[in-house]
């Protein structure tokens, strides 16, 4: 026991980092991955813009960006490809955080926003719009409705699962269950709007049901980005405390935690930004459900890794729609990309669970 | 500290009533924990030991009656300075696959730290203590999952001691570990007290509460039956009404504690409807 005191007082523990009065603990391997995944994001966001019909090369892209540019590059890059790629970016971002959000509260690599059945009750709820109102006020339902609907949605799912699964506490194995139940509820509410609307009111939710990036414009483009810039802040002010939520309820209460409270905030700010996500870009599958796990195993975290997660969305789902626009022989929506991936992660991750069960 | 009939407690309750739903699992309780010992709760299953604790460390509202800490209610003090107060462990508390030992007992700090200031130079010295005063220093940087049991309990304890408290919870410490391991574990936590922390404990093992606790509360169905030092408490009339066990309460061979010897219905070859 001496002979241990004496040569534990060396123990490794976490080296530190200091900045003026910040002080956080220094993950050189994170910062690394993080810094490789950002540049990875903006080249293949750079890409994503140069390719289509008209071909544009990667250093006249990038210099357009920084508005060095010629007029017809200029106006090629700015008014028709950035919005797609910029909403591509934002919704991947958002989707990514939400993801690690939702499976960080739940303590469980299934439980993404998608899966609780946030996306599918955002959806219904949108749909249900576009089928009411027809098309006659279609320009104001596109604008505003639609965004504000499926956030309406994707909240009401949000709470409904919540008290569904609440029993003297959240259960993260509960809360799934109940998910994929309410999930199927609003899958099959969509189906049934679809099959007793108008014909022409089904083409125009149908596309949008598959999650796509076309024709998006610059004004949806503002939506999505401030409305996850204001949930991110709200989320890295709080996710401080998220920390010790990953050791159990009781644990977490030890040290300090008001439970109730944080896990309200984190989970309101998931479902909300999976909203937004929705409500920009339609329900894409699984990148809220990939993107954190992902982006776990590259930090070597533990824990989803917040910042990661939303910047592996982005890149998830920036690779896919190009993909979806451009290896393919046809262009399809980027929701039928990310399921084609999502899919078999999801079995891979159930069979790694139940692995963990039996050994 | 505050003077409860006559006593000086750090930690107490006042008339505390708690339940789930319909039932009342304790009804109008008055504990007070002396400083500097340890104590610990036994009592036969679904007795209320685990509540008990629970509520001292107010993971549990009470319905009627207060928790006490240092003379304030807990429930109006702020939760992150109660955690600078009193360290818990829960049973069985589970670790993020692939966490290492360092960056768990690392978390231990959270209540001294806050957004601005994640991890100062002061963290790192405490978890070095904390690692080193546990026994676990050179598994700094191994995975908790890869450990045994024994280890991990003693990883979870370092983290309750990066807390900084001199007023340690644990309920059942020695779950899930043979009878070394556990020896082990609760040496440790004696040594704890050495140092002249306060522990509340919970446990299962009667002859383990006995030789390690100065103060023993002995509860069955919500309430208190007895209270005090093992050699006052423990007795073959005792275990028989708590317990509803037939024992014989004997010296123990090597230590100055009473020691149980539980009777059973088999393989029994002395006579014991004699006393003595």
């Amino acid at each position: 026991m001496i002979d241990d005191l004496e040569r534990d007082t060396t123990a490794d523990v976490p080296p530190g980092l200091r900045v003026g009065r910040l002080s956080l603990v220094w993950r050189p391997w994170g910062v690394l991955v993080s810094v490789l995944l950002l540049a990875a994001t903006f080249l293949l966001f750079c890409l994503s813009i140069g390719l289509g019909d008209f071909q544009i090369g990667l250093p006249q892209v990038i210099s357009t960006i920084f508005g060095q540019g010629d007029r017809l590059d200029t106006f090629v890059i700015m008014d028709l490809r950035m919005p797609r790629a910029l909403v591509g970016l934002i919704t991947g971002f958002a989707l990514g955080i939400a993801g690690a959000l939702t499976q960080s509260i739940a303590r469980n690599p299934l439980a993404s926003p998608d899966v609780l059945g946030i996306t599918w009750g955002a959806s219904a709820v949108a749909v249900f719009l576009v089928t009411v109102t027809g098309g006659a006020a279609s320009t104001i339902t596109n604008t505003i409705g639609l965004p504000a609907a499926a956030l309406i949605g994707g909240l009401g799912t949000g709470l409904l699962v919540y008290f569904l699964a609440w029993r003297r506490g959240i259960d993260g194995f509960r809360l799934i269950l109940i998910g994929v139940s309410v999930s199927a509820v609003m899958e099959a509410i969509t189906t049934w709007l679809l099959v007793t609307a108008d014909i022409r009111d089904v083409a125009r939710a149908q596309v949008w049901l598959v999650g796509s990036l076309e024709e998006r414009s610059w004004h949806e483009v503002w939506i999505a980005l401030w409305c996850t810039v204001a949930l991110v802040t709200v989320v890295l002010a709080v996710a401080f405390h998220l920390k010790p939520m990953h050791f159990g309820d009781d644990v977490a209460s030890g040290l300090g935690i008001r439970l109730a409270l944080v896990r309200a905030i984190l989970l309101l700010c998931a479902v909300l930004l999976a909203g937004v996500a929705v409500s920009a870009a339609g329900p894409i599958p699984f990148v809220a459900l990939i993107a954190p796990q992902v982006a776990m195993r590259l930090l070597r975290s533990p824990t989803p890794p917040l910042l990661a997660a939303g910047v592996l969305g982005a890149l998830l789902l920036l690779g896919a729609d190009l993909v979806a626009r451009t290896v393919l022989p046809i262009s399809l929506p980027v929701g039928i990309v990310t399921a084609m991936i999502g899919g078999p992660f999801l079995v891979y991750l159930l069979v790694r669970a139940n692995l963990r069960r039996d050994a | 500290m505050t003077v409860q009939n006559g006593e000086i407690t750090r930690l107490g309750t006042r008339g505390v009533t708690v339940g789930y739903g319909d039932t009342v699992v304790l009804d109008g309780l008055d504990v007070s924990i002396p400083p500097g010992v340890i104590t610990t709760v036994i009592g036969p299953n679904g007795c209320g030991k685990s509540t008990l604790l629970r509520t001292l460390s107010r993971l549990l509202k009470p319905r009627r009656g207060t928790v006490v800490l240092d003379g304030g209610d807990i429930a109006k003090l702020k939760t992150k300075d109660v955690a600078k107060k009193l360290g818990l462990l829960p049973q069985a508390p589970v670790a993020p696959e692939g966490l290492t030992v360092a960056d768990l007992v690392a978390r231990g700090r959270h209540p001294h730290q806050s957004w601005i200031r994640q991890w100062s130079s002061d963290d790192a010295e405490v978890v070095q203590k904390a690692l080193a005063m546990t026994g676990v220093g050179d598994l700094a940087t191994r995975s908790v999952d890869s450990l045994s049991g024994g280890q991990r309990q003693r990883v979870w304890i370092s983290m309750t001691l990066a807390q900084g408290t001199d007023l340690l919870l644990l309920d059942e410490p020695t779950t899930y570990l043979d009878l070394a391991h556990a020896i082990d574990v609760i040496d440790l936590i004696d040594d704890l007290h050495e140092t002249g922390r306060t522990v509340v404990m919970v446990l299962h093992d009667l002859n383990l509460a006995v030789r390690y606790s100065d103060n023993l509360i002995v509860m069955k169905a919500g309430s208190i039956v007895a209270q005090g030092h093992p050699r006052d408490v423990v007795t073959d009339e005792l275990l028989h009404e708590a317990f509803g066990l037939r024992a014989r309460v004997i010296e123990d061979p090597v230590s100055d504690r009473p020691l149980i010897v539980p009777i059973g219905r088999t393989h029994v070859t002395f006579r014991t409807d004699l006393k003595g």
